[in-house]
């Protein structure tokens, strides 16, 4: 005892026992959001599901069911005691339990998300680390006003722009859907790029991987300009450090100076970048959904906002949100891990 | 959207000489489009050849053309009208939307940042809780308790971005607070009230102004991309993201539809968002690259 080694490993207990209380306080609040938002908020739920022209026993009737005469309190205790046996209510519009809608759409935009994200990651670290190579050089220059295109762009007009072109235009790639007509990919994960592969069909998975590429691409673009800017800013800070000047004093290359020295040390921040990056597009999936015609959830909170079925809407929305904190504290405890200095901090 | 907090408490350098955060070719083209955007805003009866809602079904579906600029859509309406009128929308949005995040995000901040005990700890509690949201999938929560319309998204997004000038303007009331001359303030019996509306939130004017700039492009953006969703401005009004929506349905027969409101979405939205680049580097260097 007493040990550096066991000191630390406390250390982090202490560190990762506190970050799931903030998980837990947050996911608290994000229910008393949710809840407050849905129940108090909107008026007469009763009226809603019933129609302006329900007779006011019938109201009564429904809101007493409903439970929704008593106390907000009770209520919302009554929500999250639901909520915590997996019971979120059922679909207004498919007559299912919430939840098991919520999960068959979640594979599409966790699909989506994870190839944007490959995408994003492959092409913006190396555009930042050529951009950083010579800072105000002709090529940092025209990467770096592509990248705040980017940034600006609109991705839904963009991935309208994308399916005219290569979709329609040139035909090379089809036009939205997650694969052709009456084409069934037997269902393991939900994903059907990977369950092409399970399920030992590469002609499946062809398939699957062109009817990806144009929405993936379309939503990679935010964060593509991002990790690009992220990676080139870090890169110049790193490169200014008093360890690089050494290495380069001592002859060493510059390809190794700027590999081993800086965009090791670069990545570390824009590694959490990417990180917090997947929470946004788990989130944010829902224009390119649309778009592509993909049933993701995105997709899914939509339509069920349009149609008034509530129970989707809460179920879906505490789904991606309790997915987006447990990404981004995941990226945190990654982010120790990387980096000793905040392990020890 | 991400851009904004790191500039808590970054010691900021005065506006020296006006207008040098405009020395910059970029920040000269977005101020360029920002103020053409405007003024098409302000003299939009004037510049446009028809009115927005004129159907001509006899000119349905018609392509860029001498009569017709930028083409026209299903019910025959001149798309450079719809395109010229939905920049009084993408405005109203930036004013509505990032002036009440504005408002009420500052207010939160200062109260936050100057009263401290348990009025800091709730305001900054909710303000997290706010932040630990995706964004679109808070706007949409507001939008679906609130029933779809451009008033309520707009609100909905003002809300999203509300957290994000609170706890700005907090870190900027801790930074400042401990500055000689409001301690002086202080010391000659200025009230609480008085040291925030005269010494502080004049000194936190240019992140404000940075993080307003830069988050009218998001507004711009997102309150499209509601209204695209068919959850803000409902047809046949022409806004730009309720334009794109209905091109969606003839994109591969009439691309003009779809192609010049998003245009229009991407240039203003470029124009804001260089122009903010150009302020950031100028009030905080060090994060200029």
């Amino acid at each position: 005892m007493g040990t550096p080694a066991l000191q630390g490993e406390s250390r982090v207990t202490r560190y990762l026992a506190n970050r799931l209380v903030q998980l837990l306080l947050v996911l608290t609040g994000i229910s008393v959001i949710v809840f407050f938002t849905m129940h108090v908020l909107p008026g007469d739920v009763a009226t809603m599901l019933l129609g302006e022209r329900a007779t006011q026993a019938q109201l009564i009737d429904l809101r007493h069911q409903l439970g929704l005469d008593q106390p907000v309190v009770v209520q919302y205790l009554d929500f999250v005691r639901q909520m915590l046996h997996g019971d979120f209510g059922t679909s207004l519009r498919s007559s299912r339990p919430a939840l098991s809608d919520v999960w068959v759409a979640f594979p599409v935009t966790l699909q989506l998300s994870l190839a944007s994200l490959a995408i994003a990651t492959a092409l913006g670290v190396p555009i930042g680390v050529v951009a950083a190579t010579r800072p105000g050089g002709i090529l940092d220059n025209v990467l770096m006003t592509a990248t705040l295109f980017g940034v600006s762009m609109p991705i839904f007009w963009l991935g309208l722009m994308l399916l005219l072109v290569f979709g329609g235009w040139l035909g090379w790639l089809p036009i939205g859907g997650l694969m052709p007509t009456g084409v069934d990919v037997p269902r393991v994960t939900g994903m059907t790029v990977l369950d092409s592969l399970l399920s030992g069909r590469p002609d499946l998975f062809v398939e699957s991987v062109t009817y990806l590429i144009l929405p993936a691409v379309t939503l990679a673009t935010v964060p593509l300009a991002m990790i690009a800017r992220i990676t080139r800013s870090e890169m110049l800070a790193m490169a200014s450090l008093d360890h690089v000047r050494t290495a380069r004093a001592k002859g060493m290359p510059e390809r190794r100076v700027i590999l081993r020295h800086i965009l090791r040390n670069a990545m570390i921040p824009v590694i959490t970048v990417i990180g917090l990056q997947l929470g946004l597009l788990l989130s944010g999936a829902v224009l390119t959904e649309t778009i592509f015609a993909l049933p993701g959830l995105g997709r899914l909170m939509v339509d069920s906002i349009l149609s008034r079925d509530y129970p989707v809407v809460q179920a879906g929305a505490l789904f991606v949100a309790l997915v987006f904190v447990v990404v981004n504290l995941a990226v945190d405890l990654t982010y120790g891990l990387l980096d000793p200095r905040i392990r020890r901090a | 959207m991400s851009t904004g907090t790191a500039l808590v408490g970054a010691p900021l350098r005065r506006p020296a000489g006006g207008l040098r955060a405009l020395r910059r070719t970029s920040a000269k083209v977005g101020l360029a489009l920002t103020l053409l955007f405007l003024l098409i805003m302000l003299v939009a009866p004037l510049v446009a050849p028809y009115d927005p809602y004129d159907q001509d079904l006899s000119s349905a579906l018609s392509p860029p053309s001498a009569v017709h600029w930028l083409g026209a859509d299903q019910y025959g309406r001149d798309m450079l009208s719809r395109v010229i009128y939905g920049t009084r929308t993408a405005f109203l949005a930036v004013l509505v939307a990032d002036g009440l995040a504005l408002v009420v995000g500052c207010a939160m901040g200062l109260v936050a940042g100057f009263f401290g005990g348990w009025a800091e700890a709730v305001i900054m509690r909710l303000v997290d809780m706010l932040l630990a949201f995706p964004y679109l999938l808070l706007a949409l929560i507001i939008v679906a308790a609130l029933g779809p319309g451009l008033t309520n998204s707009m609100i909905a997004i003002g809300i999203v971005y509300t957290p994000q000038y609170a706890r700005l303007i907090r870190g900027q009331v801790l930074a400042v607070r401990q500055a000689d001359y409001v301690r002086a303030a202080r010391a000659l019996g200025a009230s609480r009230l008085r040291q925030m509306l005269r010494h502080v939130l004049p000194n936190s004017f240019p992140p404000i102004l940075v993080m307003a700039t830069l988050q009218a492009g998001s507004v711009v953006v997102e309150t499209a991309g509601l209204s695209f969703l068919g959850l803000g401005a409902q047809p046949p009004s022409p806004d730009w993201g309720a334009l794109l929506a209905d091109g969606q349905s003839y994109f591969l027969t009439a691309w003009w539809i779809a192609t010049f409101p998003g245009l229009a979405i991407f240039l203003l939205v470029l124009g804001f968002n260089l122009l903010g680049d150009a302020l950031r580097d100028h009030f905080d260097p060090r994060r200029g690259a």
